[in-house]
């Protein structure tokens, strides 16, 4: 079936052209030297003014690259990167590490209002900007943090939301525990890489049985020509916490590529529940394929403790190259993984994207909804692996993917791997749209709804339930998203 | 950054020796030595496939095959070697024997050939130049594959078979390959069948082990169907459990043209079953089928790659395993539709049964789409039996072993179905009983 005129039209809303966050901010910025060398590493650990024990753990990370290679199993094609021609530090120059609002620069802050990230608080609270949804915001900008809003407030509930670098100053013990605990330094070629020069990211805990009591956010900025940013986060949601978790992106339109490659810990212990929501609209490149960020990210979450639950939810429409896999350990008992993703590629950007579901622990349960649509001359690749381990007794899995092509001179690819080592296991996967429930169809059909819209009604309306939630800031793109219809599908 | 060197095992260094030492003494000259040089030359560089290789992930050769057996030589008893198989017996069928992939005059029915048939053994082929071995290798998506060109530098015997234009052949063509032998051996029969426009014909192929020590089997079959052909076909591995056997159907499919097959497994220690299938032309339509049974330590792999470059092709694909003991199932399919081939209708399903606790399956089944007005869908699953349906068979009355086999049974059924010759399909669901009535 071809796709629908509104489907169409509401893909070229969003198309690389339209891309709204192209602008750069002229701003005086204090750079390490171009290239990549254990100097280097030592020269970004003490501009962050770490430990002893950070600047080995980075240069081990550092001297493991070396000896590793780039993968080369995506189906993504780019012109190899000279990794020596990058800057791997880039900061403002005036006050990097601002007390309070007032003194960062303003330049930056009015970057951020133009992307519409709301970074003072009384203005939050007195509804200038959100409508009166309340978020604490970590503004990161090329290397570095430049702020995080309402600290004082989450603090009172226990809650800890700082940058990454204050976290291994000020906590250096739940930082040294739990970094590299679910993506360990040697995991991949880019998790290594972020491991030896990460500058900055976020770090959240949220202590035994605390419900976070505002949704937490990252906003990623790369401002800087030729910088790679390298961002970690790491979240914690200790027994029986609650965390909500969004992160934002955007870029400057610029004719060469731009490398990001974060590494991303999610760690929840018994009966806590983290839910991680990411709109990724890193610059895609221009009409001709020109420029854009390759984004090459590793996140993971680790359900440790039992009956603990990790659900991501991405919206992926930025990024010339997009390789990226949101997976779940799920290793306690009864613990939950969700996977729901929306990848929309237009122009020439390239999506290979997917998750990783790995049951280890027994009645563990795993849903992934996603679906890909590639317009223009892009190319969308769903990638997952579903496995079950001897002792997951029990474990299910869910699997749902659809993708749609508009126009015929991109691509869609599906490519599952699915393993059970375990005769209880019981794993589904499926990309046609008529096995959604029975029950449910069955349900819409006899009110009169044909089969395409009641498909459409169940799953958009799934999406949509996960999409509400993320906030107003966060929902332009993903609300135009929310309608895309179903029909045409292609599996 | 450091470069990895390839280090060779000593497999490979025996296959690189056995290929120089053999080179000069396999059947064929020119064109064709240059192409076993070439296809060699592959292998030499990529040395065995192991888990690093995308296609391979599940089935890791370089682990598995610890040495490399030399070529069967033909067998002094080829036709007593023969004689011990037993697989479609019953089936009214022109029969072609392969022993230790060589092929045995005395017991093939090349004297009674049906009008429109013509057969020649692939070593008198191979040496005197025959024009029909143009036609090998011709399948685009199975080239540089390791088990293709393992068979291309190294096939000894087999057949040529042509099925004129036109010809409707009542009688199903058997090809009957046998294995047995008191010390290792390897094979590489080649059998390809050119099947002009308007022709039908039904082939039954059978791999059967009759002997007593371990070889390692490499067959292909490939089929070059015209337009408007019907061809159906059916599969069975019946190898020696201590044997690896990989083999390989490449098939190129004319317009308005179509073909049923199914493949059953239930020997070999390691066996590989992999098709390679392009439509050429359009309004074809494809169904492929297979019922793998394994039990003990056997590992069995089904590959697939469907190739659709033509408009308006239709595939359908039903793969069902049951999975036994610490056996292993991988179950690989790949449906590639190229950017002009709109219209196109592709299904693809995989289900496996794990019968026991320390039983394994992989599923991988890809969708690689290029054109934006079609539809295709893929399904893969994988379980133990369902206990409500076995509650209801067993309040009825029925002992838990005859309840589990009779919901094997219809597991499997469906993907037995699609052979047409009664007497085939009776077989494969008998032989599918006896394994079930081993289990228990």
């Amino acid at each position: 079936m071809p796709a629908v005129q509104e489907t169409v039209e509401r893909v070229k809303a969003i198309d690389v052209e339209q891309y709204k966050y192209g602008f750069e901010t002229t701003i005086e910025m204090d750079k390490a030297p171009k290239g990549l060398s254990e100097d280097i590493v030592r020269l970004i650990s003490s501009k962050k003014g770490e430990p002893e024990w950070m600047t080995e753990w980075r240069l081990e990370a550092f001297r493991r690259w070396q000896t590793m290679r780039e993968p080369k199993w995506a189906r993504v094609n780019y012109p190899p990167i000279d990794y020596q021609e990058l800057y791997y530090y880039a900061a403002p120059k005036k006050n990097p590490a601002p007390k309070s609002l007032d003194e960062v620069d303003p330049e930056i802050l009015k970057t951020y209002e133009k992307l519409g990230i709301p970074l003072r608080e009384q203005e939050i609270l007195a509804g200038v900007e959100g409508a009166g949804s309340r978020v604490a915001v970590d503004a990161v900008f090329d290397s570095v943090s430049v702020v995080t809003t309402f600290k004082e407030e989450l603090k009172k509930a226990g809650v800890i939301f700082c940058s990454i670098s204050e976290a291994i100053r000020e906590y250096p013990d739940l930082v040294r525990k739990y970094l590299g605990s679910v993506v360990p330094v040697s995991d991949n070629f880019f998790a290594t890489l972020n491991s030896a020069v990460f500058t900055d990211g976020s770090f959240v805990y949220v202590p035994e049985g605390v419900r976070c009591p505002m949704e937490l956010s990252t906003y990623f900025r790369i401002n800087e020509r030729n910088t790679g940013q390298f961002e970690r986060t790491l979240i914690i949601a200790d027994k029986g916490s609650y965390v909500s978790y969004l992160e934002g992106c955007t870029a400057p339109a610029r004719d060469e590529n731009q490398l990001h490659a974060a590494v991303v810990e999610l760690i929840a212990l018994d009966d806590a529940e983290i839910k991680y929501s990411t709109v990724q609209n890193w610059y895609p490149g221009d009409a001709e394929g020109k420029g854009g960020v390759y984004n090459f990210v590793t996140k993971r979450g680790d359900c440790r403790g039992a009956n603990s639950k990790i659900s991501w939810t991405q919206v992926e429409t930025g990024s010339a190259i997009t390789w990226k896999y949101p997976s779940c350990i799920l290793r306690g008992d009864n613990s939950r993984g969700e996977f729901y993703s929306i990848a929309i590629s237009n122009g020439y950007q390239q999506v290979d994207s997917g998750t990783k579901m790995i049951h280890l622990g027994k009645n563990t349960t795993s849903r992934i909804i996603s679906k890909g649509i590639a317009a223009g001359r892009s190319e969308n690749t769903y990638r997952g692996l579903v496995s079950a381990h001897r002792k997951a007794s029990g474990a299910r899995n869910f699997t749902n993917c659809d993708s749609l092509l508009i126009g015929d001179k991109c691509g869609a690819h599906t490519v599952p791997y699915i393993e059970s080592k375990n005769a209880s296991a019981v794993f589904e996967h499926e990309a046609t749209t008529s096995k959604i429930s029975d029950d449910q169809m069955f349900y819409c059909l006899q009110r009169g709804l044909d089969e395409e819209e009641a498909v459409a009604l169940i799953v958009n309306g799934f999406v949509k339930d996960v999409l509400q939630q993320l906030p107003m800031e966060f929902a332009v793109e993903a609300q135009k998203l929310i309608s895309i219809s179903l029909e045409g599908s292609v599996g | 950054m450091a470069e990895v060197t390839p280090i060779r095992t000593a497999a490979e260094v025996a296959l690189i020796e056995r290929f120089e030492g053999l080179k000069n003494k396999l059947p064929g000259s020119g064109e064709i030595a240059r192409g076993r040089d070439e296809a060699f030359a592959l292998i030499a560089a990529a040395g065995l496939p192991n888990r690093r290789v995308e296609e391979w992930k599940y089935t890791d050769l370089r682990n598995a095959v610890r040495e490399a057996a030399p070529l069967a030589e033909r067998p002094a008893d080829a036709a007593a070697l023969v004689d011990k198989a037993s697989a479609f017996a019953k089936a009214d069928a022109v029969r072609l024997s392969f022993a230790n992939g060589h092929f045995v005059a005395e017991r093939s029915d090349l004297a009674a050939l049906p009008a429109g048939i013509a057969v020649t053994p692939l070593a008198a082929a191979l040496a005197e130049g025959h024009p029909l071995l143009a036609e090998m290798g011709k399948v685009a998506v199975a080239k540089g594959n390791f088990a293709l060109a393992l068979n291309s530098a190294f096939m000894m015997d087999g057949a040529l078979i042509r099925v004129a234009a036109g010809t409707a052949v009542d009688k199903a063509l058997h090809l009957r390959f046998v294995n047995g032998g008191a010390s290792p051996f390897a094979t590489a029969p080649r059998v390809v069948i050119l099947v002009e426009d308007g022709a039908s014909v039904t082939v039954h192929e059978s791999h059967e082990g009759v002997g007593t020590a371990a070889y390692q089997a490499n067959s292909v079959v490939e089929i070059v169907a015209g337009n408007g052909t019907t061809i159906t076909h059916a599969r069975l591995n019946a190898e020696q459990a201590d044997a690896i056997a990989l083999s390989t159907l490449a098939v190129t499919l004319g317009a308005k043209a179509k073909l049923t097959s199914l493949g059953a497994v239930t020997g070999g220690s390691l066996s590989r079953h992999q098709v390679f299938l392009a439509f050429a032309g359009e309004h074809s339509s494809l169904t492929l089928g297979g019922a793998t049974m394994l039990r003990g330590r056997q590992h069995a792999d089904t590959t697939l790659v469907v190739d659709h470059a033509v408009p308006h092709c239709d595939s359908r694909e039903l793969f069902k395993t049951v999975i036994d003991g610490e056996a292993t199932g991988v179950f690989q399919g790949k449906i590639i539709v190229r950017p002009d081939a709109q219209k196109t209708d592709g299904r693809m399903m995989s289900a496996a049964l794990l019968l026991s606790e320390t039983a394994t399956m992989n599923n991988k089944p890809e969708l690689e789409i290029f054109a934006d007005d079609v539809q295709c869908a893929h399904g893969a699953t994988c379980g133990q039996l369902d206990e409500d349906l076995l509650f209801y068979l067993t309040a009825r009355g029925l002992p838990r072993a005859m309840a589990e086999a009779l919901l094997v049974q219809a597991f499997l059924g469906e993907a037995l179905e699609l052979v047409e010759d009664e007497a085939v399909r009776e077989e494969l669901v008998a032989r599918a009983e006896g394994w079930l009535g081993e289990r228990a």
